[in-house]
């Protein structure tokens, strides 16, 4: 089960109207390596991986969605006062066409999201090595977003998501490592 | 709803942030650490700081989670905003 609180893990702020970056924040929403992919796929793993791992692959998957409600809250926020031309100028015409000013799961050029983009192989360490490259191509991205974007109340936001998948990829290690441990305990004896 | 709240709201709502942050940090430490006496020990301390801090902020701006995890006034007052993307 899962409660839901009314508030964002981490405040989000934007010091201007920017539809342009929120076409690019969308790739976090709805892209491969986005917070919705991570979330999905860290949860739907659990039923399979060793005890030792399970509470660590449920928060983070629940940290994930906190993290797709502060993208969520800068695209409203980047985009709630543009004009349609700024929106056609940016190149949100076509979503607009598609879903007015509604967000989608889709990535910044428009594909929408797909469970292909995740794996679950049934090998805890298969697995685990997904979730660590994951969080790396995440962390790219925001560093991608944030050379993009000049916006220093956004870049704050950004920086926070992008600080927190160096987290999770140091614990993914950590867990692999457990796994490695438990394993050679049972070759041993 | 935006721009309604006192400057208060904002505070109370970082001050929660803030220590929740370092709740999440510790639960993801812990669940790789979990003989780490000294880190649980602050994860306790800090989750009963988080309880007075949500009852700070509910009993002035209303509930924070719902399925009975929070009061709730009259009238119901769980679907009135601000929502966090409109704060
Ligand atoms: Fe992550």
């Amino acid at each position: 089960m899962w409660i839901y609180e009314k508030k964002l893990q981490y405040p989000v702020r934007v010091s201007t109207c920017n539809p342009r970056i929120a076409k690019f924040l969308i790739e976090q929403y709805g892209g491969a390596d986005g917070e919705l992919a991570a979330a999905l796929r860290y949860l739907n793993q659990r039923y399979s991986i060793p005890d030792k791992v399970i509470g660590l692959l449920t928060d983070i998957g629940t940290e994930e969605f906190a993290h797709l409600e502060m993208i969520a809250t800068m695209v409203v926020k980047l985009t709630k006062d543009a004009t349609p031309q700024q929106m056609r100028d940016a190149g949100l015409d076509a979503h607009y066409a598609n879903h007015d000013s509604a967000l989608f799961y889709h990535n910044a050029a428009g594909v929408p999201w797909t469970a292909s983009y995740i794996q679950a192989k049934g090998d805890p360490i298969a697995d685990l090595y997904e979730d660590i490259a994951a969080e790396e191509k995440a962390r790219a991205t925001y560093q991608w977003l944030i050379d993009m974007s000049d916006d220093p109340d956004l870049n704050d936001g950004l920086r926070f998501l992008r600080e927190r998948e160096i987290i999770h990829s140091m614990r993914f290690r950590e867990a692999v490592e457990i796994l490695k441990e438990e394993r050679d305990r049972k070759t041993v004896f | 709803m935006e721009n309604s709240l006192p400057a208060d709201y904002y505070r109370l709502l970082e001050e929660l942030q803030a220590v929740d942050f370092v709740l999440v940090e510790l639960t993801l430490y812990l669940d790789t650490h979990p003989n780490d006496t000294a880190s649980i020990n602050q994860f306790n301390h800090y989750a009963r700081e988080r309880k007075k801090l949500k009852k700070a902020i509910e009993s002035q701006y209303g509930p924070m989670q719902q399925y009975g995890n929070s009061y709730s006034g009259t009238p119901w007052d769980w679907n009135k905003g601000p929502w966090p993307w409109q704060v």
